[in-house]
């Protein structure tokens, strides 16, 4: 095995470590709470879903919510009990906020569910492997929670180097402290687990000089378990604050630098936590899914500090009850350490997979901080910064709301570890600046895509109307071109009926496509703002639901009102042409025809209800209502045809067609009763029986003659 | 539990800016104790009124200005500029030009920019080079001889009635400064006969320069106290001395011509304007290699003035015309941020 030469990372500080206290008794397995409650979005990527119900009852390792994508991690009952909630609940954040999450109500028998470790796991295909810890929800277990199968999926031709992080650098925390001494074997195998899925060309284990029981374990555990088919190094690092944070790991071990805005895969390497390690042993050899983990309860304000092996889901409360927590004393709750956890507010917070320390500080130990002072410019920050920046002018920026040269001084590389609030002799809130400043240029960033996208469909719609506009006018110019073209044709050839109808007919239908086009357009809106509605409930956001629901009802409004003006024009249309056809082309025999199609048709309707009724079907009334509308459809056509008869115009222009008509009409009874004539001779000489029907005919032939003779006479007069 | 709901990280150190302004004048002291023994009470008196006169300027301003006046107070800072000035002018000079200094450089170059932090430029400094070229005569007349050189030591009466009252007794125990004597004879004598004053030697040991060498070697003491303790970094004291010694051994490496390197090292404010005054945070660059560059500025410029200037001692101009330069040398002198290939220069161009 060839040494490792030691680099270092610029700045650091060395804080009082703390560590004393929690290290003094074993990691206890904390006893049973009552309730778990488990938030589904634990890890970095999607939120997972749950997979069970109110009711349901669950095994311990049982999946009860699961990844939904890549970047996702399944989630499993702790413990057996059955589920009493799944509601938003006070989770481990920063803010306080609430999430969605699942409450298990044990019942206290802590029953497993069938589980299966994979026999010769050394052996098995890497995807097998990585499959397992998939399946059993394994994320990051030192602060990140990102989800491990993903880090696992590495290219492995990629990668040379797997850095264990065992640095454990904040102060108080000792979890991962206490794991290597006590289960230096099973991390070991974990390890070499994770060797077999990602085949580094070495694995380097650093851990600060202030662990040297758990070097030693490691030390040991690496003689006897492994042996050295893989080429894992525990390597001794000076204890410097922040040593454990994976940048400046890799920068110690390999000299190398994470490319910014990069990950560590981009130069080759794979970061994973000590107690991850661990946890990828339990799953692929006993087939264990992640549902405790190892977390220090400390302070002053703890009677008993120590390390305890807690279900996920257990609240903090519970966890202060078992290291004896004065609770008077408890001025200040921390979840993480005290450069870089979160304070807590509600006691009844759940630890999550992330969740390393407790800290319940009394006054004294974590005193409230003094008032920020002016900035004495001294640059003991930009002595202490471990990424190289300049946390003062970064300050400055900051201050002023400079939100451009902040980006260009890259706030964005700041690792929020506190080293440089920690050593500020002016008591400046140095971290609280730059996480405010980063929050302002991410929501300046999302303003600016906004805005940018609006300046382009509003570009956009200009065009398109200015497109339509033109169009508009074009069509306009030909219509009227086409429309004094026919003009000149029509006053040069004056023909009975006015040339009314072309322009009434074509003013209906030109209104009716711009009402059809209106109607089309508000449809498709309606369907948008469904289609909106319906995504911005799926994403939670039930103010934007509301506000689209009060726009799709004003939309679907809006779409009646142009079906109504649609139908009316429509009426409108219908009733024109039909009005003006009747001038143009009625005749006296026409509306006859009318008046008799409208009589069969209340014949044939009567008809119908009558045998409704007899049948006693549901369509009596329907049919009725039918009936009572031919009757007056029949009345109508029956009063047009005398209002029609009546005019005087219609009358002198009817006289003058009818003395045409009635001329052909007399010319043809005569043929027809030469025709008769001849049939009649015809059967005559053959005898036929039907000679009777011949005559009859005959007789109403001449009849009609008669008849046509008498009209054209009387026209004629 | 009432709980705290505040922003990581919550741990702090205990250091503070009064503790700071503190450490930098207790590092002050085995200078003082040097310059009073062998240049009398005078620089004592001139503390006294020297920062009397900044506490209360800093009262009325931090009065007007509507603050609080013992939070501002007691962060030492004002009485930190009144020592340093006090250090920095004669010793006999008249309590009027130490008070007018005084009052100048806290109210005019430290709030009218804005208080602490916001000076451009080192308020101890400008309240200096305003009394040099507002009055020169009693600022070129008041240099105490070192009282080995006098038969009788300056007694405190005697001091005291220089500074307050009657100017007539002060020829018996002023006298030039080194740098000033060797200035204004190197144009008509040789080295070896301005040498040759007592001013330049010891009378009993083979001494390098009387009583300037200890006066030197108390502020170098402090200074190093500094650095060990990480109140500021070694690169501008390093640089400066540097850039001066490389130009006063290159360019005046004639002693008949040039004023001597030993004389540039160790006489004047060189090794108290090293440490104590070119060091003042605020004022100065901030990124390593900017201060590498701001002190051999000061350096360069120190020698400059004293050789070919009109003034005898040059660290306050030099002082005064590299804070013009620093923001500027800040920019682009920034280091390379972790995990980029190249650092940024300048600031970031607008769109």
């Amino acid at each position: 095995m060839d040494l490792i030469t030691l680099h270092k990372f610029d700045g650091g500080i060395h804080p009082p470590q703390n560590k004393d206290q929690s290290t003094r008794l074993p990691i206890a397995t904390a006893k049973l709470p009552e309730k778990l409650v488990l938030p589904i979005a634990q890890h970095i990527g999607a939120q997972s879903k749950p997979v069970v119900t109110l009711g349901d009852t669950v095994l311990k390792g049982q999946v009860i919510a699961e990844a939904q994508g890549f970047v996702s991690a399944n989630l499993h009952a702790p413990s057996s009990g059955k589920i009493t909630a799944i509601e938003e609940r006070v989770i481990a954040h920063p803010s306080g906020m609430r999430d969605i999450c699942i409450e298990i109500t044990l019942d206290g028998q802590d029953t497993w569910c069938e589980v299966e470790g994979i026999d010769n796991y050394l052996e098995a295909q890497p995807q097998t492997l990585i499959n397992k810890i998939q399946a059993s929800g394994i994320t990051g277990l030192g602060g990140a929670s990102f989800p491990t199968h993903v880090k696992a999926s590495a290219d492995p031709s990629k990668i040379d180097t797997l850095i264990i992080n065992a640095a454990e650098c904040e102060p108080y925390i000792t979890s991962d402290d206490m794991l290597m001494r006590e289960q230096a074997n099973g991390i070991i195998k974990g390890i070499e687990i994770l060797v077999r899925i990602i085949q580094p060309k070495r694995c380097l284990i650093g851990v600060e000089d202030n662990k040297p029981e758990a070097i030693a374990a490691l030390k040991d555990a690496l003689k006897h378990f492994n042996d050295n088919t893989f080429n894992i190094q525990v390597v001794t690092i000076p204890t410097k604050y922040p040593s454990g944070g994976e940048k400046q790991l890799i920068e110690i071990l390999t000299g190398k630098e994470v490319p910014a805005g990069g990950l560590p895969s981009d130069i080759g390497m794979v970061c994973q936590n000590v107690g991850t390690c661990f946890a990828i042993y339990k799953a692929v050899s006993k087939g264990e899914p992640l549902i405790s983990r190892v977390t220090t309860i400390t302070g002053e304000a703890c009677n008993q500090p120590q390390n305890f092996e807690v279900l996920l889901g257990t609240p903090v409360s519970h966890l202060l009850e078992l290291a004896q927590t004065n609770a008077s004393k408890v001025h200040r709750l921390i979840m993480g350490g005290p450069m870089m956890g979160f304070t807590l507010e509600d006691t009844s917070t759940p630890i999550v997979k992330a969740s390393n320390c407790i800290i319940a500080s009394s006054k004294k130990e974590l005193p409230d901080p003094a008032m920020e002072q002016a900035c004495i410019r001294c640059g003991m920050c930009t002595e202490a910064c471990p990424a190289q920046l300049l946390p003062q002018q970064l300050y400055w920026f900051s201050k002023s709301s400079n939100l451009e040269q902040a980006e260009a001084h890259n706030i964005a590389d700041c690792i929020e570890c506190g080293a440089c609030a920690y050593v500020c002799p002016s008591n400046i809130p140095l971290v609280q600046y730059y996480r405010h400043t980063k929050g302002e240029i991410k929501q300046a960033n999302a303003d600016k895509q906004k805005s940018d996208r609006a300046k382009e469909r509003f570009e956009a719609r200009l065009a398109r109307q200015e497109r339509e506009a033109a169009e508009k006018e074009a069509k306009r110019k030909a219509r009227a071109e086409a429309a004094a073209k026919k003009q000149a044709e029509k006053k040069a050839a004056e023909a009975n009926a006015p040339a009314t109808s072309e322009p009434a007919a074509s003013a209906p239908s030109a209104d009716l496509e711009l009402l059809q086009k209106k109607l089309d357009a508000s449809q498709a809106a309606i369907k948008k703002t469904k289609e909106k509605i319906a995504a911005a409930q799926e994403a939670g956001d039930t103010e934007k639901a509301e506000l689209l629901d009060g726009a799709l009802k004003k939309a679907q409004e809006k779409m009646k009102e142009a079906a109504k003006a649609i139908a009316e024009a429509k009426k409108a249309a219908k009733a024109a042409p039909a009005s003006t056809a009747s001038d143009m082309e009625m005749t006296p025999e026409r509306m006859q025809n009318k008046v008799d199609l409208a009589q069969s048709r209340l014949v044939t309707a009567q008809k119908r209800l009558e045998e409704a009724m007899n049948t006693n079907s549901d369509k009596v009334e329907m049919l009725k209502v039918a009936v009572e509308k031919q009757q007056v459809r029949v009345e109508e056509a029956k009063q047009a045809l005398i209002d029609f008869n009546n005019t005087p115009v219609t009358q002198a222009s009817q006289q003058a067609a009818d003395v045409e008509q009635l001329k052909k009409k007399v010319l043809a009874a005569q043929t027809r009763v030469d025709k008769a004539q001849e049939r009649l001779e015809m059967a005559k000489e053959q005898n036929l029986d039907t000679l009777s029907a011949f005559e009859t005919g005959l007789e109403k032939q001449q009849t009609k003659l008669e008849e046509a003779k008498k009209a054209l006479a009387e026209a004629n007069l | 539990m009432k709980l705290l709901n505040i922003s990581s990280p919550h741990a702090t150190r205990p250091l503070s800016t009064a503790d700071v302004m503190r450490t930098v004048i207790l590092a002050l002291i085995p200078g003082i104790i040097a310059l009073t023994y062998f240049f009398g009470p005078g620089h004592l008196i001139q503390i006294a009124i020297a920062g009397t006169t900044a506490i209360i300027c800093e009262a009325l301003v931090l009065k007007l200005r509507k603050r609080p006046i013992g939070f501002y107070l007691k962060d030492y800072s004002a009485l930190l500029t009144a020592i340093l000035l006090a250090l920095s002018l004669p010793p006999y000079a008249p309590y009027w030009v130490t008070i007018i200094a005084s009052g100048f450089a806290i109210i005019v170059a430290k709030h009218l920019y804005g208080g602490l932090g916001q000076n451009p430029f080192n308020p101890a400094m400008v309240g200096f080079a305003l009394v040099l070229v507002s009055f020169p005569l009693p600022m070129t007349t008041s240099w105490s001889a070192p009282s080995e050189l006098l038969s009788n030591s300056i007694s405190f009466g005697d001091a005291f009635t220089a500074i307050f009252s009657s100017r007539e007794a002060i020829d018996a125990f002023t006298m030039a400064t080194p740098l000033d004597e060797y200035k204004h004879q190197v144009a008509i004598s040789t080295a070896d006969e301005i040498l040759s004053n007592p001013l330049f030697k010891g009378a009993q040991h083979s001494q390098i320069l009387l009583a300037w060498e200890w006066v030197s070697l108390g502020f170098l003491l402090g200074g190093l106290y500094l650095i060990w303790k990480k109140i500021f970094t070694w690169h501008i004291p390093a640089s400066l001395l540097v850039a001066l010694f490389l130009c006063s051994s290159i360019l005046g490496w004639d002693n008949d011509s040039y004023v001597p390197l030993t004389l540039h090292m160790l006489g004047g404010a060189t090794i108290l304007g090293a440490f104590f005054i070119a060091t003042d945070p605020v004022s100065a660059s901030t990124t390593h290699l900017g201060k590498i560059i701001y002190g051999a500025g000061i350096g360069i410029l120190i020698y400059v003035i004293r050789t070919w200037g009109a003034y005898p001692d040059a660290v306050a101009f030099a002082v005064l015309l590299m804070n013009f330069a620093a923001p500027f040398i800040d920019q682009y002198t920034q280091p390379r941020t972790y995990g980029h290939k190249k650092a940024i220069r300048g600031l970031a161009k607008k769109d």
